[in-house]
């Protein structure tokens, strides 16, 4: 008869071997070390996939130019033609299927990310025209005197 | 294109794929697209941030919650913005209400009123994950859910994360967090969704003042590889020796 | 799924602190390096005597060996508590990434595992073979299953002749003596976790594996002294109030429980002076040094954590037990307040690690304070809440009690 000294270890054999069948089970065929290597580089490849096919929401002024060119037109030609329509508009995703209309932000929140005075030197913030927005016209939309698709002009 | 051509061609003569063919193929590919698509090792993503455009209007993180879904109403978000003050005595005020995701309204930093005579500095800085080129949020994750792409952009796997929060732990620029809904562990992704269609990342085409660009430094007549290498650029915390990818022009000894 | 910051719930924050900054890492990642350090303690003050022959330990070997394994089993009960996927957690041993400290668990656990288990099985073979045999073939379910058991754990190794015994005892000594180095490892591994994350100014420093590892030896033989105590008094009180005899007078196994107590502090007391050492070189080294992130974390060590580290993990988890410790004529009750006072040490020990290390923010110009969740209103404060800690805390208690059922260490000869 053999040593039972051993008898042990087959117990832990047969443990690492239930756990081997498992993980061939459980674990992806496509895991593995890829271009950065074991450190870097260890994962699902088919992960990488996943994430490329991810949903595009904002599809920037060029998908609402085709549909829209006379708006389109009319903010490339002011001062806010930096603006993407997407930021006050919501992101397009695939409007006019999903969703059939946008929702317009005229909060006065909006204008005021740029427009509050914040006298700050060093930073393009302060050369932007500016409001306190706890004095200017409180109570009131920025929309009811100025039209953000022509900034420069007073009223609409 | 001489390259997607070939791989087209390569695509027709396995006929079973040819039923399958997206019909992206036949469209014509702006260079980047190309690139992107073919020569995935010759790519390499690389992010710039120019302080000096930033007037932290926050629409970057705005756009960024919407399109990667991360709840817009939590306070953790992929990419912040954020506000430095810095006094004529030498001191330093920051902040970051809900990552700059309104914009910044309120003269107040930390609840303190300032005199606007009394500053010396003040300028916005915007973070993002910097796809480090030695990411340790990589290099200490226990099961492999979280990798680097050949393009350098890091990435998780919602479906393998266990949720230990370690890589949350090893990242010095506290880009990551875990999923309010998946609860696995989140970071920006450079929108590679966008990237590889030939798109810029959401904040890039959100911000109004071109403070923020993506491009691909392996390319030397990329605009944002030219600035790269023909600037003061600097990149944050280095002496972690993550060897960041984020480049920031007007990068200041108090930007934290 | 539920919509929820993890984190949020129990954060406070102060000044600047970046948006996605909580305290991620709560109560169950102090209780993890804790549960480790008690089974790594437990399992050197066994293997002293298996392997040096520290004859006076022989009565306290056994217990803390069996003890050892209840506490082996709870320990990744904590890391279960925190994943955010518990269900994933098999994945470590799936897919390990072994760029990660937390990987080795998967391995370094299994192994330590293995050979606890395999020790006692040496320990009791002869045991197991004998009650297999006193159990065949008798009347009654009780006796069924006991038998059942019994058998089961030979794994078909009757022989418990002189020579195979022999034998036994030679692989116990064997087992004992790699047990120590992989013990050390498992419990040094849980400091290299916090160690090597260069992104905590706290954290990062090479000695704190070493000073997890003695700080888990005195914590591991604090709490083996402390319930051989409780059990002990449980036995006289047992002693006295029964009518019939009993093998042993009270005072005898008074006689018996101080005497060993007197001989084990003396290994508490040494490896206490190693843990209290290496800490207070790593807290001199930073000052001295004075990095940039010095000024923070003066801030914490010094101001904000003050009452925690030097009140709470010092004097009271330290200096005043190693005082009554070393005080002469040592008596149960005082011997209970120290060993109490220095598993309390330890503990403090590792909040001031895990949580004092999130005390401050990456920016280091902001501070997070943790507001443990005491009453759970949901999943998320029962676990890493006042309740989850204690359900880890009375586990191996309730886990030694059933294994105490089937291999009894507390038996006098």
């Amino acid at each position: 008869m053999k040593s039972h000294v051993l008898r042990p270890l087959w117990v832990v054999i047969a443990v690492i071997g239930l756990i081997l069948t498992a993980r061939y089970f459980v674990v992806p065929p496509d895991f593995g070390v890829y271009e950065r290597g074991f450190m870097y580089g260890f994962h699902r490849k088919s992960n990488e996939k996943e994430w490329e096919a991810f949903k595009v929401k904002y599809r920037t002024k060029k998908y609402c130019q085709d549909c829209h060119p006379d708006k389109y037109d009319t903010i490339m030609s002011s001062k806010h033609h930096i603006i993407q329509c997407e930021n006050c508009h919501g992101p397009a995703i695939d409007h006019p299927e999903n969703p059939e209309k946008l929702q317009i932000n005229k909060k006065r929140s909006l204008c005021i990310r740029c427009h509050t005075y914040l006298p700050y030197p060093t930073s393009q913030r302060a050369k932007i025209k500016g409001i306190d927005p706890k004095e200017h016209n409180t109570g009131m939309e920025c929309v009811t005197c100025h039209n953000p698709h022509k900034p420069d002009m007073e009223g609409w | 294109m001489r390259q997607t051509r070939r791989d087209f061609l390569k695509t027709i003569t396995r006929g079973a794929l040819v039923t399958a063919l997206p019909l992206g193929a036949f469209k014509f590919l702006s260079p980047r697209e190309a690139r992107a698509s073919v020569e995935s090792t010759k790519v390499r993503w690389g992010f710039l941030v120019d302080t000096f455009k930033c007037v932290g209007c926050g629409f970057c993180v705005k756009a960024c919650k919407l399109e990667n879904e991360v709840p817009y109403d939590t306070p953790v978000t992929r990419t912040w913005v954020e506000r430095y003050v810095i006094l004529k005595n030498g001191r330093m005020l920051a902040d970051t209400p809900m990552g700059g995701r309104d914009g910044f309204t309120d003269p107040k930093v930390q609840e303190e009123e300032i005199n606007p005579k009394d500053i010396a500095k003040g300028f916005f800085v915007p973070k993002l994950c910097n796809q480090c080129e030695n990411p340790p949020c990589v290099q200490v994750c226990p099961v492999g859910a979280t990798y680097q792409r050949a393009d350098g952009v890091v990435l998780v796997d919602r479906s393998w994360c266990i949720g230990c929060g370690y890589c949350i732990m090893a990242c010095p620029y506290g880009v990551r967090f875990f999923h309010p809904v998946y609860h696995t562990a989140e970071k920006c992704t450079f929108c590679i969704h966008r990237l590889v269609k030939g798109m810029n990342t959401a904040c890039v085409d959100a911000c109004p003042f071109g403070a923020r660009k993506v491009g691909n430094l392996k390319d030397p007549n990329d605009p944002v590889t030219q600035v790269i290498l023909n600037q003061r650029v600097a990149v944050l915390k280095p002496e972690y020796g993550t060897k960041p990818q984020v480049y920031y022009i007007g990068l200041d000894e108090n930007v934290r | 799924m539920d919509v929820y910051v993890h984190g949020l719930e129990w954060t406070l924050k102060e000044l600047f602190v970046y948006p996605n900054e909580f305290i991620y890492w709560s109560i169950q990642i102090v209780m993890y390096p804790y549960m480790t350090g008690l089974v790594a303690g437990a399992f050197v003050l066994s293997s002293l005597y298996h392997v040096f022959g520290q004859e006076d330990l022989k009565d306290l070997a056994k217990f803390a060996l069996v003890f050892s394994f209840a506490l082996l089993i709870v320990a990744p009960m904590p890391l279960m508590f925190h994943l955010q996927h518990p269900m994933r957690g098999m994945e470590v041993f799936f897919t390990p990434h072994f760029t990660s400290a937390i990987s080795a668990f998967g391995i370094v656990f299994f192994s330590y595992s293995i050979i606890v288990a395999t020790e006692i099985w040496f320990v009791y073979r002869k045991f197991f073979v004998e009650q297999s045999m006193a159990l065949k073939g008798k009347e009654g379910l009780v006796n069924r299953i006991k038998w059942l058991i019994y058998t089961a754990l030979t794994l078909g190794a009757y022989d418990i002749s002189p020579e195979a015994l022999h034998k036994d005892e030679k692989a116990i000594k064997i087992l004992a003596g790699v047990g120590i180095p992989v013990a050390c490892f498992l419990h040094g591994y849980a400091g290299f976790i916090f160690g090597s994350v260069k992104a905590n100014a706290l954290w990062m420093t090479p000695l704190m594996p070493v000073i997890f590892i003695m700080s888990a030896i005195v914590s591991g033989i604090a709490l083996c002294m402390l319930t051989y105590i409780i059990i002990m008094e449980w036995r006289k009180f047992r002693i006295r109030t029964s009518k019939k005899p009993w093998e042993m007078t009270a005072e005898e196994v008074g006689g018996v429980e101080l005497d060993l107590m007197r001989k084990t502090s003396k290994y508490l007391i040494g490896f206490m002076i190693a843990a209290i050492t290496l800490e207070l070189l790593d807290l001199v080294f930073r000052g001295y040094t004075a990095v940039k992130s010095w000024d923070i974390l003066r801030s914490i060590i010094y101001g904000k954590d003050f009452v925690n580290i030097f009140i709470k993990q010092y004097t009271f988890g330290n200096l005043i037990p190693f005082i009554m410790l070393l005080l002469p004529r040592p008596t149960v009750k005082r011997l209970v307040i120290a060993l109490s006072l220095v598993l309390f040490g330890v503990f403090m020990m590792r909040w001031n690690v895990v949580i004092g290390g999130q005390a401050f923010s990456l920016t280091f110009a902001g501070y997070m304070h943790y507001k443990i969740p005491v009453i759970p209103h949901n999943m998320q404060t029962f676990k890493e809440g006042v309740t989850g800690a204690l359900v880890i805390g009375i586990m191996p208690f309730v886990l030694f009690w059933g294994i105490n059922k089937i291999v009894p260490s507390l038996k006098y000869k």
